[in-house]
């Protein structure tokens, strides 16, 4: 998929270092996000990490997270997202922030 | 054994390690990462005069990438840019204003003075929580395997998430209304390019701060030179962006696209997309700054100031550890934190704060962020607009239909005026 102004998302996050921990560092539990109206991670989160699914839940991956923690500021509903850090010395690695 | 847990080698923790390390404490300095600055983003400047009373010359040493020279603010609307651009060679040397870098290579620098002055740095290592005895932190859990730290006095330097802060209490789980997510994009250009685009020479910088560009979302734009790439990106209200069902990149690429914006970024491959979450309540939602046993400071502490032409950051995180390290001593041996507050009060950390605590809900303001551009580019067009044959209008009757045009009435521009007037006085 290409962004308007001509980067593919996977380019853009091609960009970026992540040291993938075995463990994922953020939960999700679908079936509370069933009852969620909003679904506001879905295009709140930087990293477009979060995809709806045709049931109604969401289906996400940790991997390529910038760790900024939108996701769980913008959840609503109480218990759908567990947000932790990743393990010491995993996950992203900015070089020019 | 250890006297002082810094939590975060960001700015406000390396600060706060020097100094604690200083006077002779041990201090052990926790970073997640793999480096200091490798979890890190910012706007763009660090203004580092904070730093000229424990680190003589800093800027000799600095990683900088430019030093900023030039200041501009921009407002934008579809098709139109009206800048306000300022210049000063005092700016291009010793003792400076302000420096563009990179958070890995600044961080790391300022982590390296801690280690230096005799703290601990230890990386790759989560605080996962707090050990608590009474009402008192007497440490933190740690995601390595011998487990738990402790020690008289911790410090949360833990970034504006901080977990810490939250599981004292001291932080809301969620506070999305005080949260702004800036997003950026480094992209590369020739050393000489960025000079000639931006009027600038050897290690002068540039920094352009943005309204309008955010499609009515509250928030802001901003340019800025690197040695030899340029940082463009945005910083939006979460709650707002969540509920606009807009993507931060997209507004980013609405930026680069305007006719402004796109003769400074055309041909430039992008480097580095980074994105972080930045603390903008202001006073009147700072949480408590400590709780028996620890400090809280930075962007824990969301000592982020966000107020319009002032856009500033890591001089608060610095300033903040600085009177946390400090006073570190003192606290322990009274096992009394108010000396920590007390110690901001008198400084610019909770001094300017507490002078511009009203700007954050004007400068994100339904009419400065929506209506007001329209009306300032309405008006500078009209100005500037030679409508021969036809005589020059009036300014009022340009202002009265700039207003009329952006759905603004001449009582909103009396009270706004009178508001900005008593919040940035």
């Amino acid at each position: 998929m290409t962004g308007y102004d001509g980067i593919s998302f996977d380019d853009r996050m091609e960009t970026v270092e992540f040291r993938v921990a075995e463990r994922a560092h953020i939960v999700v539990d679908s079936d509370v996000c069933r009852s969620c109206t909003t679904k506001a991670c879905v295009t709140a989160c930087p990293a477009n990490l979060f995809a709806p699914t045709s049931d109604g839940g969401i289906l996400f991956n940790y991997e390529q997270c910038f760790e900024c923690g939108t996701c769980y500021q913008v959840c609503n509903a109480e218990g759908a997202l567990t947000w932790t850090y990743p393990d010491g010395g995993h996950g992203v690695v900015f070089r020019h922030g | 054994m250890t006297d002082v847990i810094v939590v975060g080698a960001g700015p406000a923790g390396s600060a706060a390690a020097l100094l604690a390390a200083r006077d002779g404490l041990d201090v052990v300095l926790l970073e997640r990462g793999p480096f200091p600055g490798s979890k890190n983003a910012y706007g763009g400047v660090v203004y580092g005069r904070v730093l000229d009373e424990v680190l003589p010359n800093w800027w000799d040493e600095v990683p900088v990438q430019r030093w900023v020279t030039r200041r501009s603010t921009m407002v934008l609307t579809e098709g139109r840019a009206l800048t306000v651009d300022f210049r000063s060679t005092d700016w291009g040397k010793a003792p400076y204003n302000g420096c563009t870098t990179f958070r890995a290579d600044f961080d790391s620098w300022l982590a390296g003075k801690a280690v230096e002055a005799g703290a601990q740095l230890v990386t790759s290592t989560v605080a996962t929580g707090l050990v608590v005895e009474g009402d008192r932190v007497v440490g933190v859990r740690t995601d390595r395997s011998d487990g738990d730290l402790r020690a008289p006095l911790v410090i949360a330097a833990d970034g504006v998430k901080s977990f810490l802060a939250k599981e004292a209490v001291l932080l809301p789980r969620t506070q999305a209304k005080h949260l702004t997510l800036g997003v950026k994009e480094v992209l590369s250009l020739p050393r000489e390019v960025i000079d000639e685009r931006f009027g600038v020479r050897g290690n002068e910088g540039v920094d352009v701060e943005i309204l309008g560009c955010t499609r009515g979302i509250p928030g802001g734009g901003f340019v800025y030179t690197n040695r030899d790439s340029i940082s463009v990106g945005v910083v939006v209200s979460v709650e707002h962006l969540a509920a606009a069902k807009v993507r931060a990149e997209d507004l980013v690429a609405d930026l680069k696209a305007h006719p402004a914006v796109a003769p400074w970024v055309e041909g430039a491959d992008l480097k580095e997309y980074t994105a972080h979450l930045i603390p903008e309540g202001g006073y009147d939602h700072l949480p408590p700054l400590s709780t028996p046993g620890m400090l809280v400071t930075g962007d824990a502490a969301g000592l982020c100031l966000a107020a319009g032409i002032w856009l500033e950051g890591v001089n608060f995180a610095i300033g903040s550890g600085l009177e946390a390290g400090r006073h570190a001593r003192r606290i322990i041996e009274t096992r009394d934190e108010k000396p920590y507050r007390a110690a901001l009060e008198e400084t610019f950390v909770l001094q300017d704060h507490k002078r511009l605590r009203g700007a954050p809900g004007v400068v994100l303001s339904e009419r400065v962020q929506q209506q007001y551009p329209g009306l300032i580019a309405d008006l500078v067009q009209g100005l500037f607009t030679v409508t021969n044959p036809t005589a020059k209008p009036g300014v009022v009757k340009l202002l009265r239909a700039a207003a009329k045009n952006n759905g603004v009435k001449l009582r909103h521009l009396m009270t706004d005026g009178l508001r900005g007037g008593k919040v940035f006085r």
